[in-house]
């Protein structure tokens, strides 16, 4: 049997997010892995102030300036809320592995939750602190 | 141990026996269940630190040793550095599996990432422990 000469036709790609129309649950889920990722670079914030604590005081005075220079200050309330975003997104993702919340009404309550409950509670916990301080 | 054999259509393991040595990954839900009980600690446990940080805003450097120095912050502290770590390990590890598709790169990435998490782990806990029992003030 002679060789069947295979057409060169570039394979199917699968449809990816590009083609897809927004929706609060796709942004909410891409979000929660964005949010994800940048707590895993400011694991290392949370490591050099840590080390800066145990080094002594000429370091610590530095990270406690800069954290509490206007830039350090912005850079904790975006890290404040980027971690009630994540939390939030992860309790979702425990009433989903329970079983609850796959209806269409209940997916877009939950996602919009998320957003507006991350927003309230990083208001929240910045009012108490400085309140209380 | 993973049966990572090409053709698995001969072979005297029984189906049970595949299955007991966790699938095609090696390693079957074990990564999922850590992920969900290092979640449901992580809630609390950063919902305490962030208390802490709050508190040890505009502290003099010996009432902020003092403070890190309590028991119970540095337990708490420990307890959300190792649940943390092992959280973001696993969660970096999903997203490297899904975005990098160079055997090598990958093998590289997730290498990178392991020693990532150690660092941080290392070094955070050892500061915790310093700061608590180094009697630096």
């Amino acid at each position: 049997m002679a060789p069947t000469v295979r057409p060169t036709v570039a394979p199917p790609l699968s449809p990816h997010l590009q083609i897809y129309r927004w929706t609060w649950t796709m942004a909410m889920s891409v979000f929660h892995r964005v949010t994800g990722t940048a707590l895993y670079g400011g694991t290392a914030l949370v490591a050099i102030w840590l080390v800066a604590l145990a080094s002594g005081p000429a370091a610590y005075g530095w990270v406690a300036w800069f954290f509490g220079s206007i830039v350090g200050k912005l850079v904790l309330f975006v890290y404040t809320w980027i971690l009630m975003h994540h939390m939030l997104g992860g309790l979702r993702h425990f009433i989903w592995d329970f079983g609850y919340g796959f209806d269409r009404e209940q997916r877009m309550g939950l996602a919009r939750a998320t957003l507006i409950g991350s927003v309230i509670l990083t208001v929240l916990i910045w009012a108490l602190a400085l309140i209380l301080r | 141990m993973a049966d990572n054999r090409r053709n698995t259509s001969v072979t005297m393991r029984t189906p049970r026996a595949r299955v007991k040595g966790l699938g095609a990954s090696g390693h079957g839900a074990g990564h999922f269940w850590q992920q969900r009980l290092t979640a449901a600690a992580n809630a609390p446990l950063m919902l305490g630190f962030i208390v802490i940080v709050a508190m040890m805003a505009n502290r003099p450097y010996p009432e902020a040793v003092a403070l890190m120095s309590h028991p119970l912050v540095a337990l708490l502290l420990i307890l959300a550095v190792i649940s943390v770590t092992l959280h973001m390990r696993i969660g970096m590890q999903v997203v490297i599996e899904d975005y990098v598709h160079s055997k090598g790169l990958k093998l590289v990435s997730l290498f990178a990432n392991n020693a990532y998490a150690v660092v941080v782990a290392v070094a955070c806990l050892y500061a915790i422990l310093r700061v608590s029992l180094g009697k630096l003030v």
